[in-house]
């Protein structure tokens, strides 16, 4: 085995921590292909816990078990220490996992607080929400400049205007900003950066950092690695299948990762 | 916020937005953004211009009688427009509509004519009629994930046959029905112009439907599923229900189509209205809501639907062939789409 300890990698004692979400020995296998060969993976309140890996060696898999879209064959999911199992997304969403996916979720021709709030529209109060089923549009779009503030989104201001007219980092922040509003316990971030540029990507990972210091613990996917070494406070590497380790970038480097994920070393 | 035109402060290091705003304030992309935003605008100055020209053009135009004949040449297209602009909104498409109507008012017509049920438990019938007849289009398209133009192409052809043998092909004629049916054809006078009972339904649908659409949690999904389905999807939204609802409620307007159609002819007819369908997808794409979905509003459909009226009028009173009304909406089509396409161009 080359799982490294954690309790080494982490910056606080473990012992001390709880993790938020646990995967303790996750199996999956498609057919002959094995995917998930007994992964185990620990979330930690207000970390940001990237996940990287070659191509093939389980990372969308691993992601899949824990938001739900797929199902592990053995193994055991925990949140907040407690045994849960997901059949579909949205019982994830609905335990408090958010993801947010690489084709994002957003409607483009609606406005930003619309796609905050889509799917779960505020009503106004009194018989015009309970009857009429109005919605409080005035209500939603303060709320949702709230979020954007506390998230430090501060470039979108103006809640009314349409997703799309806005650049690429923009609309991903709203997509963040869905996923981390509604008091979610953990978001799941899918290549986040993959179709952005440098600007853009440097808003992502700023709202990256604000999601871990607001408290809300994160796990993101990516490929790329100074961006996972800037923001992550633990790595999670898988190589065929397996945790290779968990490092920190305080005791690995990137070159270290790079060859523990190609299997040129070990941690 | 309340004034949409709203330019964020360009903080300095806070980045996108004022920039990228302040980057392109041309005259012609201002324009276009505001028509982008407000989809009922171009064809609301549309409207007004030929209201103008043909007003000069014809003194008979702006007659009270004249715009009276108007609205009620748009009574029934404008109404079976609204369920058009609904489907089309889901970035689906109707073929059925006016065949769905025409099948409705031949059994409202001849339920109470033939069969003696009061006319009441007639219009109920026309009712269930076009929710059923929704409800199978609905069905087709969610159940099936068949593409709408597909399943309302079968489904045209479908009604349209058993329009025929229910009715033996047969007109009912308005004189033999109960007062109730043809209620929608009945006239009052507001200063000086008469309306019909028919118009004004269609009017009272137009204000609910807008308002459902802009207020509603219902509005906006069906927007978001007619703008990505997928997106609608991974948001939460239960996009089959949302879908169906849309049809079902347009099976609903089509049969209040059905009643002002059998008021506005004094007849309900086997063979008259199936054409309906292309002249409502007219009134919905001239009236700037987007064949791709998720754009448009029911507004900007009643001025469509006024625009081809008053187009078709106003042609006929500067004496032209009725060909050349045919042949001024075809371009009127062609010139929304096109506006569309621009317009959509603030789309990156």
């Amino acid at each position: 085995m080359t799982i490294a300890e954690d309790t080494a990698a982490a910056p606080t004692p473990a012992e001390t921590r709880k993790p938020i979400l646990e995967a303790k020995r996750l199996v999956k296998t498609f057919g002959r292909v094995v995917g998930l060969d007994g992964v185990s993976l620990q979330l930690y309140p207000g970390e940001v816990l990237a996940i990287i890996g070659d191509n093939g060696a389980g990372k969308s898999t691993l992601v899949k078990c824990l938001t739900g879209a797929e199902i592990p064959d053995e193994g055991q999911l925990f949140l907040d220490g407690e045994p849960i199992s997901f059949k579909r997304p949205q019982d994830a969403r609905a335990a408090g996992i958010e993801t947010v996916y690489q084709n994002l979720a957003v409607s483009p021709a609606l406005d930003v607080a619309s796609n905050l709030f889509l799917g779960r529209e505020v009503r106004k109060k009194g018989i015009l929400g309970s009857l009429f089923r109005v919605v409080d549009s005035k209500g939603m779009r303060k709320m949702a400049r709230d979020e954007l503030t506390e998230l430090g989104i501060s470039t979108l201001q103006d809640v009314t205007v349409p997703v799309e007219n806005l650049s690429g980092g923009q609309r991903q922040a709203v997509a963040v900003a869905r996923a981390a509003a509604f008091g979610s316990k953990v978001v799941v971030l899918d290549e986040p950066t993959a179709a952005l540029g440098v600007r853009e990507s440097g808003q992502v990972l700023q709202l990256v950092k604000n999601l871990r210091d607001k408290g809300i613990p994160v796990i993101l996917i990516s490929h790329n690695m100074p961006q996972v070494f800037e923001v992550a406070d633990r790595i999670h590497i898988q190589r065929l299948g397996k945790r290779a380790a968990t490092i920190t970038p305080q005791s690995h480097s990137m070159t270290d990762a790079v060859a523990i994920m190609t299997g040129a070393r070990t941690a | 916020m309340s004034h949409p035109k709203t330019e964020p402060a360009p903080a300095t290091g806070a980045l996108d937005l004022a920039e990228e705003f302040l980057d392109r304030t041309t005259p012609l992309t201002r324009i276009r953004g505001a028509l982008h935003r407000y989809p009922a605008l171009s064809p609301a100055i549309v409207l007004v211009l030929s209201v103008i020209v043909f007003g000069f053009l014809n003194d008979r135009f702006l007659n009270p009688a004249n715009l009276s004949l108007i609205t009620q040449q748009v009574a029934v297209v404008g109404t079976l427009a609204i369920a058009q602009t609904l489907i089309i909104l889901t970035a689906g498409i109707d073929l059925s509509i006016g065949a769905v109507m025409v099948l409705s008012s031949m059994v409202i017509a001849q339920s109470t004519v033939q069969a003696g049920v009061p006319a009441v438990i007639g219009l109920l019938l026309g009712l269930i009629v076009g929710l059923a007849a929704g409800a199978f289009n609905g069905w087709l398209v969610t159940r099936f994930k068949l593409p709408p133009f597909i399943v309302t192409l079968g489904t045209l052809n479908v009604f349209v046959a058993l329009t025929l043998l229910y009715s033996s092909g047969a007109t009912v004629r308005g004189n033999d029905m109960p007062a109730l049916l043809t209620w929608t054809g009945e006239t009052f006078n507001i200063g000086g112009v008469n309306f019909t009972v028919g118009v004004v339904m269609m009017l009272v649908l137009y204000v609910a439907i807008s308002f459902i659409l802009s207020k509603t949690a219902w509005g906006r999904h069906v927007y978001a599923v007619g703008d990505d389905k997928e997106s609608a999807r991974l948001a939460g939204i239960r996009v089959n229900r949302v879908l169906m609802s849309v049809y079902l409620a347009a099976g609903a307007i089509l049969a209040v189509g059905a009643w002002i159609q059998i008021g506005r002819t004094n007849a309900a007819s086997p063979n008259a209205g199936v054409d309906l369908n292309l002249d409502s997808i007219t009134a919905v794409v001239i009236g700037g809501t987007s064949l791709f979905g998720g754009r448009g509003t029911v507004w900007g459909t009643l001025l469509g639907a006024l625009i081809v009226g008053v187009f078709r009028n106003g042609l006929s009173l500067a004496g032209l062939d009725v060909l050349w009304q045919t042949f001024a909406v075809g371009v009127l089509i062609i010139v929304a789409v096109a506006v569309d396409q621009w317009i959509r161009k603030v789309r990156k």
